[in-house]
């Protein structure tokens, strides 16, 4: 590959520096430290790695941590000056305080109730319905809950046993947002989101067992347009049907069933899922965030957790489940606990080709931002906005100019952009339903469309920065710190000089912006 | 999405054509799967690509395919002249008089039903041929032909495989759950204007050099790149932006670079209004159209809007139909000159149609409401006979008289004039065993594909 030519003798050069000396490579990936085990995590994920003779990657550089943590934690890039506060800051625990800070800031709830809302299916439109006021109240109270770092376990029964009306009771809509309200389709949501299980491969019994007992819910219009009382039906439990139908519940794990007539069945389902014995309820809560922070479940795909598809690391698993249990299910524990980890904090620049490293966590690996953090990173660097309504369904939604998409309600949101990049449907609930793989529509979009380049040609922020003369070297330095937040290296300053150089009036630096928001740097978590 | 009785109920007459066309498709349910037991092979496509005109809005069946001057002047307005054509027996709208002249190479459906009345609704059931709000969000015909004629069928071609010309329709329109990589490439811009703005391809202020000269510096400037260079993520990464760069630089860019065609071409589809000709929007997309299908594009939509005359509908319809008439006109003709009509479907048609009979009263003055009972539709080329017409509706064109044809069925034509077997696996994320076209166990109305016309 052409391209490369320069980068292959550099990269070569390094190579055999390292063989010799085992001095760092040049890049402004990777630090200095050979990673060193923080914790139990980083003892069972290192050793693991020894184990299978695997060199992991060094940790990685200040930028890059920087960056990657913004981006995992509130889903934000860093400013410049957060950026440079962070590079410059030199107190050995900056990076565990700086943790501590982002899971405290508002942006946080915002970025995890996107993910939350991904897997719990929020969206007004079909094939899940529940309409826009629904939403907003569904939307509400789950980012509330991760704002207030609501125990997991408390999080997940106030829905499952939630009655009332949609609109006032929000936790009611997770037995709206299904595709189907049939209780073998209801299980399979459950079994999905909180169980990070399919049943469509489970033995016919243990799917219609369970589905038992969300047999008896009732859903009842009022007058009001679009509200909905979500309720246990007890007259139908009491029923002569209602009865037989309650006979043939059964947990997934064949634990014995005790239901008391008259009392709510999802009451005793949620008690069975919540319990510290479940096989599933932890481990699929951890796996799942592994996934989110790492790319990669333990247990890959992180949704599909069953007897023939094995944890890589079954000690780490267990021992995030305990901790998660000891901790009473805070899940920002759980995040300090794998964001502190020298395992979290690899670079990106495998130091082996072992085909095993990946699932082994031996780097940290490459994925391309999701569609609503990209489009807020463009609004960002440039100080632009965008424009998010919706006219489907009724009543019609307009969201205010600054909206950030990270922070949408609604899945239903018209947005061409969003679309193209792969937001979550949200129609199932599947990690899948997102979608971040590359496509040529998309690098047209960012290379050459008349959006993007009206954001970066109309961007008074960028002009403001470029100052009176834009071919300093300084706006080099700003450009790169609010795009890829770090110090350009010094290959890469000759080079930008070169095109200011060449290029007449804010031209150059433009050019500039466009090339790094097009670089793979900005567009994938690395 | 207009209030209006978006579900209608169902009338006594529309449960016996229900029934009737359900009793029709379990006939030949059964005799598909007889046939299918024995192995048949599949035929081989007729067809290569796919052109939809799509009437956004739903345009009047009574004042463009079908007629009836005889009802009155409470259904036909001042348009009760309708023109014969140049197939035996077959008058269209006096507003089509190019069309009429190319009538023997299409043929009219006039017996298209689904009962909706809702625009998204009817515009999913229409390009779905599934029923909306069920619980599963299907593609519509151009993501199917995307999934069984794009890129993981072997399609080669630089440009994507579904393309819209120039405005998408939103979310009803297009790939349901068969997600972003089925969804259409939708090119913005007007090819009517001096150049044609292809979103992301045709760059403003940017000629070819200054292009290669941006992407020097972005390789230049991709240290990320130059240290992971064996990064499997980045390599789909390159990959999509070498297509990219294809199409700006390449030939991609030259497809939709109508001025490499004459003059005289150009000017073919241009409306003749009398005193005056202009250029527009919906003649150059057919020309682009036509331009796509030589390149081997399977699937192009073009999206032509407007047609939603609630007020005074007859100026909307000589505002619209004559444009509609010269550029479908010309495109049949010129895909003929050039031997691609042959393997290149044509199909026309809306949402739905619009009620025959004419509220006069304000504030409509004149207009026309959403009728999802009867409307029409028009197919050429790929397979379809010209010059007939299957179905017929009443005297006042109110509802289906005989062979009622249900979206899914014509859908179906289409897919298996394409070589895309209708009772195939449709693939899906929840992996439920779902075909390309409703099964009578869908319990959606079907009445069998257009064999009379096939």
């Amino acid at each position: 590959m052409k391209r490369f030519v320069v980068a292959v003798a550099f990269v070569a050069a390094v190579a055999i520096a390292q063989r010799s000396q085992a001095a760092p490579p040049k890049n402004p990936f990777e630090g200095d430290a050979d990673p060193v085990a923080q914790g139990r995590i980083d003892e069972l994920v290192l050793g693991r790695l020894k184990q299978l003779g695997i060199t992991p990657a060094r940790v990685c550089s200040d930028g890059v941590f920087v960056r990657r943590l913004y981006l995992d934690v509130i889903g934000m890039l860093p400013t410049a000056e957060e950026a440079r506060q962070f590079l410059q800051d030199t107190d050995r625990d900056k990076r565990r305080k700086l943790i501590d800070r982002l899971l405290e800031r508002s942006e946080y709830a915002d970025y995890w109730a996107m993910k939350w809302c991904d897997l719990l299916r929020v969206k007004s439109e079909f094939p899940i319905k529940l309409w826009p006021n629904a939403v907003q109240a569904y939307h509400r109270w789950i980012r509330a809950s991760v704002r207030d770092n609501m125990p997991y376990d408390r999080f997940v029964r106030e829905m499952l046993t939630a009655s009332g009306s949609n609109f006032r009771n929000p936790q009611v809509n997770f037995y709206r947002a299904v595709q189907s309200r049939d209780p073998q389709a209801v299980a399979q949501a459950v079994a999905l989101s909180f169980m990070g299980v399919r049943p469509e491969s489970w033995p016919k019994e243990r799917w219609s067992g369970m589905a038992v007992f969300f047999s008896q819910i009732a859903y009842k219009p009022t007058v009001e347009w679009k509200e909905e009382i979500v309720q246990f039906d007890l007259e139908k439990a009491r029923s002569q049907p209602g009865v037989q139908t309650l006979r043939a519940a059964a947990f997934p794990d064949a634990a014995a069933v005790r239901l008391t007539p008259g009392e709510d069945p999802r009451a005793a389902f949620a008690d069975w899922l919540i319990s510290p014995k479940n096989p599933w309820f932890a481990r699929n809560a951890v796996n799942r965030v592994w996934f989110w922070l790492l790319g990669r479940g333990i247990i890959h795909p992180a949704d599909d957790i069953r007897p023939d598809n094995p944890a890589a690391n079954p000690e780490l698993l267990a021992f995030l489940e305990q901790d998660l249990i000891a901790a009473r299910y805070d899940m920002k524990h759980l995040l300090r606990q794998i964001l502190n980890s020298t395992t979290y904090q690899l670079s990106c620049v495998a130091r082996s080709d072992d085909g095993r490293g990946e699932a082994n966590f031996a780097q940290y690996p490459l994925r391309r931002l999701e569609a609503e953090v990209i489009i807020d990173a463009l609004c960002q660097i440039t100080g632009t906005t965008e424009h998010y309504s919706s006219i489907i369904p009724e009543p019609y939604t307009f969201m205010p100019e600054n909206q950030r998409a990270v922070a949408l309600a609604d899945a239903s949101i018209t947005s061409p952009f969003l679309e193209k990049f792969g937001r979550s449907s949200r129609d199932t609930g599947l990690e899948s339903d997102r979608n971040n793989r590359p496509s040529a529509a998309q690098r047209l979009h960012l290379l050459n469309s008349s959006h993007v380049r009206r954001k970066i040609e109309t961007s008074r922020k960028l002009r403001a920065l470029l100052g009176a003369d834009p071919k300093r070297a300084e706006s080099i330095v700003e450009i790169y710190l609010t795009v890829l937040s770090r110090m350009p290296t010094d290959e890469e300053l000759q080079v930008a000089k070169a095109h200011l150089k060449e290029t007449w009036g804010d031209a150059g630096p433009r050019d500039l912006v466009w090339a790094l928001i097009n670089s793979p740097e900005f567009c994938y978590r690395h | 999405m207009s209030g209006t009785s978006r579900f209608e109920p169902v009338s006594r007459r529309e449960v016996l054509v229900r029934g009737l066309a359900g009793t029709a498709g379990l006939l030949l349910a059964g005799g598909r799967a007889a046939s299918g037991a024995d192995k048949a092979p599949p035929k081989p496509p007729r067809a290569k690509s796919v052109i939809q005109i799509w009437l956004a809005g739903g345009p009047s069946h009574l004042d463009s395919f079908d007629p009836k001057p005889e009802a009155g002047n409470d259904y036909c307005g001042p348009l009760n002249n309708p023109i014969a054509t140049n197939a035996d027996g077959i008058r269209i709208g006096e507003l089509l008089p190019r069309l009429a002249k190319q009538a023997d190479k299409f043929s009219i459906v006039r017996s298209m039903t689904h009962g909706d009345n809702g625009h998204e609704t009817a515009a999913y059931l229409t390009q779905t041929g599934r029923r909306p709000g069920d619980r599963l969000v299907f593609p519509c015909a151009g993501a199917v032909v995307s999934l069984f004629k794009g890129y993981e069928a072997g399609y080669k071609g630089l440009i994507p495989p579904y393309i819209v010309l120039t405005q998408s329709q939103g979310r009803f329109s297009e790939a349901g759950f068969l997600g972003a990589r089925h969804m259409p490439f939708a090119t913005g811009g007007d090819p009517a204007q001096q150049k044609f703005m292809v979103e992301g391809v045709v760059s403003p202020g940017l000629n070819d050099q200054q292009q290669a000269k941006r992407r020097e510096l972005l390789r230049k400037l991709d240290t990320l790149g130059s240290v992971l260079k064996t990064d499997p993520a980045l390599k789909a990464f390159y990959q999509s932006e070498d297509q990219a760069y294809d199409m700006i630089l390449g030939d991609g860019a030259k497809a939709f670079d109508l001025s490499q065609e004459s003059d005289d071409v150009r000017k073919r589809y241009d409306v003749n209004w009398g005193t005056w000709i202009s250029r527009t929007r919906f003649g150059q997309s057919c020309l682009a159209a036509r331009r796509l299908v030589q390149r081997g594009v399977p699937y192009i939509t073009i999206n032509f809007g407007g047609w939603d005359s609630h007020t005074d509908n007859f100026k909307v319809m000589r505002q619209l139909l004559p444009d509609l008439d010269t550029g479908l006109a010309s495109l049949l003709a010129d895909l003929a000159e050039h031997g691609l009509l042959e393997s290149t479907i044509v199909w026309c048609c809306g949402e739905f149609g619009r009620t025959p009979r004419i509220d006069w009263g304000a504030p409509w003055n004149g207009g026309r409401n959403h009728y999802g009972k009867v409307f029409s539709a028009l197919v050429a080329g790929g397979g379809f006979k010209g010059g007939r017409i299957v179905g017929s509706s009443d005297a006042k064109g109110e509802e289906v008289k005989d062979r009622p044809v249900y979206p899914c069925d014509l859908l179906g034509s289409i897919y298996e004039l394409m070589g895309i077997d209708p009772g195939g696996k449709l693939a899906n994320p929840m992996d439920l065993p779902l075909t390309v076209t409703p099964t009578k166990a869908d319990g959606i109305p079907m009445a069998g594909r257009l064999k009379e016309i096939m």
